[in-house]
């Protein structure tokens, strides 16, 4: 029964263009339907204890596709299905002034249908199909509003997509050329013979360049400040709560702990990688005055603590980076939904142009205050203890600049936020927004649910950890030996 | 040896007129390029020296044949890269309608 | 454009000949995708290829009259909800996805091996259809004079 985290988006997103055009709201009720439902199925794969195997067509494991569901996929699934279901509620009232929606509908879903199939699948070509599937309906989403911009936004980040999509098919090549299969556990397999050929090492250099641009790492994001910001806002929320993470962070710890077998000189890469992009992210971020941009900004550097905590390799440092992946996707989202809801108001995303909303848009204004406070890392909200996790595996595996650089890129987030939050709804000496009410019921709920749940996560951290997060970071950690429960 | 080297020869050339070149529709032809040359390289992979294809005909059953299976998975890949040109020509060409120019240079409305 | 749009009369002369040939061919390559080299995928490009023969010979008011935008629309639908139902239907009578669950002939045959040629017909649909709306939608598009 995994096949219907993939199949039931593509029946959706053909019924919609069938039926699409006879009334306006069909589209919504088939897309919302189909995302409800499976969020119910990704909260019911945490309750099995043993791997989901599934064989496409019925054809043994070596020779044809395997879909496999363990708990490192679950913990995606839900990420992927509870920001898809918020989102295509709060695109209800705020996509209302565009015409045509059922094509929005539509690669939404091919969106979603690509995005599960990235996690669910456990052959390496299929992983790529999937991987073309959700990057073009992103580029195709991050142009929907069709202005100047969104254009020139659009266009850059497809040129830049696909050439990480090239370099991800070139070590494809390469692997097979070696190894002669596709599997992912029968390459695991395989590698444990001959590591060290150079076609190997050039397969994985290349996949790593590939991911990362995917991931927007920090010689690679020069896409993303401007993709982020173009799109519309329940867009922008998926591509930096959802499709970053999964292309990006899902691909490359795959690839490194589970194929290719965790070593000293990949732990080097990914700290690397992940303190440049930390450093420089929010370096680049406290300049801005764009409301979405800084957003986009903030989200390198936050990637870059996930990836740095997956670096250290230690089993606190693994949990530390998989719950900040979680608590990530929470906040950035709202904090996107909540640009979303003043640019729906207001028009506007420059900062010095807003001022004093907190009177007329409460709801806004104190999801996004729990939203800042909760990527700044104060206790009692989500963004604080998967902080910790990380800056305490940094020291207690002896990287004290990398933990030093930790918190005070912590401290300049929170600057950064305050600044935020003084321009956009506390300042009192701008122009007075008096005939502005708050946004339509559907973005109001989205955004709460989103705070409420940063809240609650913060407060209930234990269970989250020990039920959805530890069992993601074992399998990561076992590595290479998790492969084999496939193969029987 | 030789022809795997001339297909990153060529992967390189596709990349190379990716970035250099200004005009929009020059970067699209530089696109299809790097994107045919990984095609190339993958069929590539599979010859075997004296094979023939792999189709079977009636009278001679068992044959010496190439790898069928990249021939199946490049299929794949070509639709893919159809998609992406023809969404990017669509794209310069709104591109060109709002700006009235093909040259990258110029546009840069986005910037900091 | 003398004629009310289109080409000469010499081309119009041999359209009539040479698109029939042109869909004759695209149908067999996908009918035969299992015998031998071609299949959905490049059937599916003939057809499409076919079809903007007739629009470039004949101008677009008289193309339009047999095969417009509503019908390419309705086929591509048509095609990817085809391909879907008989992966599905797989689970109905053998309880495996994907499963192959047509009969298999003898080698050589037009009817054998199952699903794959009623596979090969869907994707042939999509992507006939599916080319032949990226043409139109490129090729008619008007600068919009307000801006």
């Amino acid at each position: 029964m995994i096949y219907i985290f993939s199949v039931l988006p593509l029946i959706s997103a053909f019924l919609i263009f069938i039926f699409g055009r006879i009334k306006e709201n069909i589209s919504w009720i088939i897309a919302t339907l189909c995302s409800f439902i499976l969020l119910i199925f990704s909260f019911l794969t945490i309750f099995s204890n043993k791997v989901l195997v599934y064989t496409v067509g019925g054809w043994k494991i070596p020779f044809g596709i395997c879909l496999v569901v363990d708990k490192f996929s679950s913990l995606f699934l839900i990420v992927i299905n509870l920001i898809t279901f918020l989102s295509l509620i709060y695109s209800f009232s705020y996509m209302k002034k565009y015409d045509r929606l059922y094509f929005y509908y539509i690669l939404f879903c091919l969106l979603l249908a690509g995005l599960n199939g990235v996690v669910i699948t456990g052959d390496l070509f299929n992983f790529f199909v999937f991987l073309e599937i959700a990057s073009i309906s992103s580029y195709a989403l991050v142009a929907y509003k069709g202005g100047k911009e969104e254009l020139e936004a659009s266009f850059k980040y497809l040129i830049l997509g696909s050439i990480g999509s090239s370099f991800i098919l070139f070590g494809i090549a390469f692997i097979y050329g070696r190894l002669s299969t596709l599997n992912m556990a029968d390459i695991s397999n395989s590698l444990e013979f001959n590591y060290n050929k150079s076609s190997i090492i050039f397969a994985l250099s290349l996949f790593i360049a590939g991911l990362s641009i995917k991931t927007a790492l920090v010689p690679f994001h020069a896409w993303l400040a401007d993709a982020h910001p173009a799109a519309p806002s329940p867009i922008s929320s998926m591509l930096s709560g959802v499709v970053i993470k999964v292309l990006g962070v899902y691909g490359l710890s795959r690839l490194i702990f589970n194929i290719f077998g965790f070593n000293y000189n990949l732990s080097l890469i990914l700290i690397f990688l992940g303190t440049l992009s930390m450093v420089v992210g929010v370096l680049l971020a406290i300049g801005q005055w764009d409301f979405k941009r800084l957003l986009a900004y903030h989200s390198i550097s936050q990637i870059g603590y996930v990836v740095l905590g997956l670096g250290i390799g230690t089993p606190m440092g693994i949990v530390g980076g998989l719950f900040h992946l979680f608590n990530h996707s929470i906040f950035k989202s709202l904090l996107f939904l909540n640009a979303g809801a003043i640019e729906y108001n207001i028009k506007t995303k420059n900062l010095k142009e807003m001022g004093d909303l907190s009177k007329v848009m409460p709801i806004t204004s104190n999801s996004s205050l729990i939203a800042s406070l909760s990527i700044a890392g104060i206790p009692p909200f989500c963004g604080f203890w998967s902080k910790l996790f990380i800056i305490l595996a940094a020291f207690m595996a002896n990287l004290k600049l990398a933990g030093f650089l930790c918190i005070l890129v912590s401290l300049i987030t929170l600057a950064s936020f305050l600044k935020v939050q003084k321009y956009a709804f506390l300042d009192k000496t701008n122009k007075n927004f008096q005939d502005i009410k708050e946004v339509p019921f559907s973005m109001v709920f989205s955004m709460s649910f989103l705070a409420i749940l940063c809240i609650l996560v913060g407060l209930f951290f234990p269970l989250v950890k020990d039920y959805i997060i530890e069992p993601a970071s074992n399998v990561l950690i076992n590595g290479k030996d998790y492969f084999k429960v496939i193969l029987n | 040896m030789g022809i795997y080297f001339l297909c990153l020869v060529l992967f390189s050339l596709g990349v190379w007129c990716l970035f250099v070149k200004k005009n929009l529709i020059k970067k699209i032809i530089g696109l299809a390029i790097t994107e045919y040359a990984i095609n190339l390289f993958f069929i590539l992979l599979g010859y075997k020296i004296g094979a023939d294809a792999p189709i079977l005909e009636k009278n001679n059953l068992s044959i010496v044949s190439v790898d069928p299976l990249p021939q199946a998975l490049i299929l794949t890949s070509i639709v893919i890269g159809l998609g992406i040109i023809a969404f990017s020509v669509s794209l310069v060409m709104r591109l060109y309608e709002k700006y009235k120019t093909f040259d990258i240079n110029k546009i840069n409305n986005l910037k900091g | 454009m003398k004629n009310n749009g289109g080409m000469s009369i010499i081309v119009k002369r041999i359209t009539r000949i040479t698109v029939s040939l042109i869909f004759l061919f695209g149908v067999y390559i996908m009918l035969h995708g299992h015998l031998s080299p071609g299949g959905g995928f490049a059937g599916g490009v003939i057809i499409a290829l076919s079809f903007i023969h007739l629009v470039l010979a004949f101008g677009k008011d008289f193309a339009f009259r047999y095969f417009n935008k509503t019908l390419a629309f309705f086929l591509e639908g048509l095609g990817g909800i085809l391909f879907l139902v008989i992966s599905l239907l797989g689970i109905f009578i053998g309880g495996i996805f994907f499963l192959n669950f047509l009969p298999k002939g003898s080698p050589f045959n037009l009817f054998s091996s199952g699903i794959i040629l009623a596979s090969n017909f869907a994707i042939f649909l999509k992507v006939g259809a599916g080319l032949f709306s990226i043409f139109i939608a490129l090729s008619l598009y008007r600068l919009s004079e307000k801006e």
